[in-house]
This record gives structure tokens, sequence and C-alpha cells, in this order.
């Protein structure tokens, strides 16, 4: 088994960055944001971002949240594979323009999962979705607003995302 | 996990992932929609041969919440009317597409023979045998008791069973699912209706209810008196209530931190006073709401993974 590095930490740092311009530039007067992270590693990015949207603009109305998808997967779910809870600000999804933000973007299908649980919570007025990494090989005609990194990948590759708080250290690596 | 029929299939381990998947999809239950499509195209049979409303209703709305399609079945509308064999009932509702059968049987030990005699393939959820094990029960009271105490095990907890306890499946797989929590677990009951085999499994035993009570214990578990052996088995409902009814001096006596919890159906005025019932330390509608966030955890534990 090879790997490679292929999104180093200052990688990581100036996508996060790109993307949290990226968001406020299309968030119009009035709205209000909800960073939904998709567990595991789409909750600490979602928390980065918003320290770094909030860094760039202060005042930005801005709320976090966890979202799991687990429940509404279509594929085989592993009975081991523990569930983890689900935040939501207490008044609902409604109205927010909510930002889903997972890692790696791949078939599609767990943003499927996703776009159907936040049915289920309520009706926010947007949805739109960032990630660090996609690595095309689409299932769905799903794509995403924010994109840290396009990859072109063969499908036997795995791509690894590595962030500070999950895993000690922030790189993108590809095993082949 | 393919099969939940007693509460040794469980370590525990196994049994608090259960308990911390309740806690998640009790979420659902606060929702708008209470609804997951986990279990969507699947199908699951309340397969019951005695009466019951809150265990098969809680199993049928914890199946509807995951997506599932239910069937209920109860002996007396059925086949089993015209005398057809426990297996062969099984097997037709497999062959019509039955990926989980919960079955509630009079007999001791019958949802352990369906899962273990290879007859079907289907998952099958223990919903009470005799008065041998009542896993899911005994899952929800744990569930509550957590939720009461806000622990994750139930280590330095105490609690007491009352009432007759070698009838009872809720008291075998409470003691069994207790032990394994850390929770220290106390009996009483007449001499006549609490088994040897029950200290065995882990129980201290008081001979007497206040003595019992006087322990302090944290949770004070009031078991159904079953009427149809009243006649038979024990004496007059009068003196079952002066010796082992949680009645106003003794809910007076007990610590205002201590919990008080009934598996249901309550036969108020017998083993349980209308005040104890009602009393702000009563966890019993607790104990329900919970039920249906632990039989869709054990559903979903089951049935989820083997697509």
């Amino acid at each position: 088994m090879t790997s490679r590095t292929v999104f180093s930490s200052e990688d990581i740092y100036k996508a996060l960055k790109r993307i949290s311009h990226e968001v406020l530039e299309a968030l119009e007067p009035g709205e209000e944001l909800l960073l939904l992270g998709i567990p595991t590693r789409g909750v600490e990015l979602a928390q980065r971002l918003l320290r770094s949207i909030q860094e760039i603009r202060p005042a930005t109305k801005a709320e976090l949240g966890v979202l799991d998808v687990t429940l509404y997967r279509d594929d085989v779910v592993s009975a081991t594979r523990s569930i983890a809870t689900t935040t939501l600000p207490p008044r609902g999804l409604d109205n927010y323009v909510v930002v889903l933000v997972d890692d790696v973007l791949y078939s599609g299908r767990t943003i499927r999962a996703a776009l159907d649980a936040i049915v289920d919570n309520g009706r926010p007025k947007k949805v739109k979705l960032a990630v660090l990494v996609d690595r095309g090989h689409r299932e769905l005609p799903i794509r995403a607003d924010f994109v840290g990194k396009n990859l072109p990948t063969a499908a036997n590759e795995r791509v690894n995302v590595c962030l500070l708080g999950s895993d000690g250290s922030d790189q993108v690596v590809i095993e082949s | 996990m393919r099969h939940l029929t007693s509460i040794r299939e469980l370590d525990r381990d196994a049994a608090l992932a259960i308990l911390d998947l309740a806690d998640e999809l009790a979420q659902v239950n606060a929702r708008e929609v209470k609804k997951l499509p986990t279990l969507r195209g699947k199908t699951v049979v309340n397969l019951f041969y005695e009466n019951s409303t809150r265990t098969r209703v809680s199993f049928e709305i914890a199946a509807t919440r995951l997506s599932a399609d239910v069937i209920n079945i109860s002996s007396e509308v059925s086949s089993v009317a015209k005398g057809e064999s426990l297996k062969d009932t099984a097997q037709t509702l497999e062959a019509l597409g039955a990926a989980a059968i919960v079955v509630r049987h009079p007999n001791s030990g019958a949802a352990k023979q369906l899962a273990e005699m290879g007859w079907v393939q289907s998952s099958i959820i223990n919903a009470g045998d005799g008065s041998h094990e009542h896993p899911t029960q005994a899952l929800l009271d744990a569930m509550t008791i957590r939720q009461l105490f806000s622990t994750t095990d139930l280590a330095g907890l105490s609690v007491v069973i009352v009432g007759d306890l070698s009838h009872s499946r809720v008291a075998r797989s409470n003691i069994l699912l207790l032990n394994k929590l850390g929770a220290e677990v106390l009996i009483a009951g007449p001499a006549e209706l609490v088994p040897e085999e029950m200290t065995a499994m882990g129980a201290k035993r008081f001979e007497d209810l206040d003595e019992a009570l006087a322990s302090r214990p944290d949770v004070v578990m009031m078991l159904r008196v079953q009427k149809e052996r009243m006649a038979s088995e024990f004496a007059s409902e009068r003196e079952y209530a002066k010796n082992w009814q949680l009645d106003s001096r003794r809910l007076n006596a007990l610590p205002e931190s201590s919990r008080i919890m009934h598996p249901g159906p309550m036969n108020r005025g017998l083993e349980i006073s209308a005040e104890a019932a009602d009393d702000p330390r009563s966890a019993i509608l607790r104990q329900v709401t919970n039920g249906v966030s632990v039989r869709m955890a054990v559903l979903h534990t089951l049935l989820a993974a083997d697509s």
C-alpha cells in the first residue's frame, strides 16, 4: 500500500479561509447562517469554518449544528456504528441558510441522506454544501457549492482526511 | 446480533450500546416528523399469544417510526386458534416476508426455541415468555434509571423489586440487567413467591417490605399482582396490600430522592396505591415513553445491519 499526502496543513488552512469568504459572499443581507457538520470530520470542519467566518466578519449571525445521517443512509449500516447526537438550533431549521459541511464528497449518497434528514427536521431557506475534498465518482446528481480541492482519484483509492481535533494533525492522504 | 430472547445474550457493552442508541433515537420522538427511513421495506410481525396493550403498541410505534411495515397477530383471531403450532405459524410468517417476529408467549422459553431451532431466519425478539424473561422491559427500565440519575451505567444505585417475583419475567430480566450494569438489586415479596434462584442470580432478599425500604433504595420497582393467581397461590388482596403495597405510609417514609417504577398495567389499590402511582417521584409514564425508544434501538440493532 502506498500513500501520498496531497494536502498539507497549510493547504487546509487556506482552503477553509477561502471557503469562509465564499460562504460570506453568497450570503444575502438578513440571511441567517447555520453550519451543519456531518459526523465525524464534518463537525470539526464546521466549527473551524464558523471561527474563520467570525474572524472575517464578526457581526455575522451564524450558528453551528450537527446532523447525523446514519439512519437515513440507503447502504448497509454497520450494527456497531454508533450514532452521533444530532444538535439543531432550538427553533429548528426553518428560514436558515444551511451549509452542510463534510470532509469528502464521493458518491453523493451521504449528502442525499443529509437532505432527507433536513427535510424531516424543518424547512431551511436554502441548503448549500461545503466539502474539503471533492474526489469525483458521483452516483447521484449532487454537486458542492464550496470545494476546498478537486481531487481526481481512482475508485480503488482511499482518501483519508486527518484533522487536528480528531487525528492530531491536518492533512489529506491518498492511499492506494 | 440477530435475536434478542434474553438479557443473558447481552454483555455489558452491548447493553450500554442499545441504551445509548435509544437515547439518540428519543430525539426523534420529540420532532414534528417522528419518522426515520432506516427500516423502510422491512416487515415486523407482532405475534402475541397473550394479551398485551402497552408492549404491542410500543413495538408497533417503534417499528412504524423506523418506517417498517407492521403486522399484528393475536392468537384469538388467527390460525393459532385453530391449533397451528408455533413453528408452523412462524414459518408461515417468514414465508410472507417477516424480517422480525416479536413474540409474546405464555410458555417460558418459546422465543428462544424459535430463535434456536433453525425453523426461521427472521430475527426473533422476546416480548415476554411465560415467567421467564422480558428483555425490552428491563432495557427500558435501565434507560429510565439512567435518565433519572444522570448516569452511564448503574453503579452505586440500589433497586428494590417488590411483589410476586416467582411469576415475574420483568423481575428476572431486570435482575440480570441491573446486575450487569453494576446496580445493587434487592428483592422483597411473599415467601412463597420469592424463588431461591433469584438470590443466586445476585439479588439480596428482604423478608419484609418496610425493612427493604429502610435501606433507602434509589428505585422502588413494584411488580404487578397477577390477580388470576390470587385465589390459588396467595392470600387475600387485603392481606397482600397490607404487607406489600406501596401505600401512603410507606410512600411518606420513602426518601425524597427515591423514584418509583412499575412495568404496568397497575392494579391501583393492590400493589401500589393511587397516591404512589401519581406521586412526583413516580417515573411510570416515563417508562412507557422510553419503551418506544428502547424498542426502536433493538429493532435497529437487529435489522438495520443485515440488509
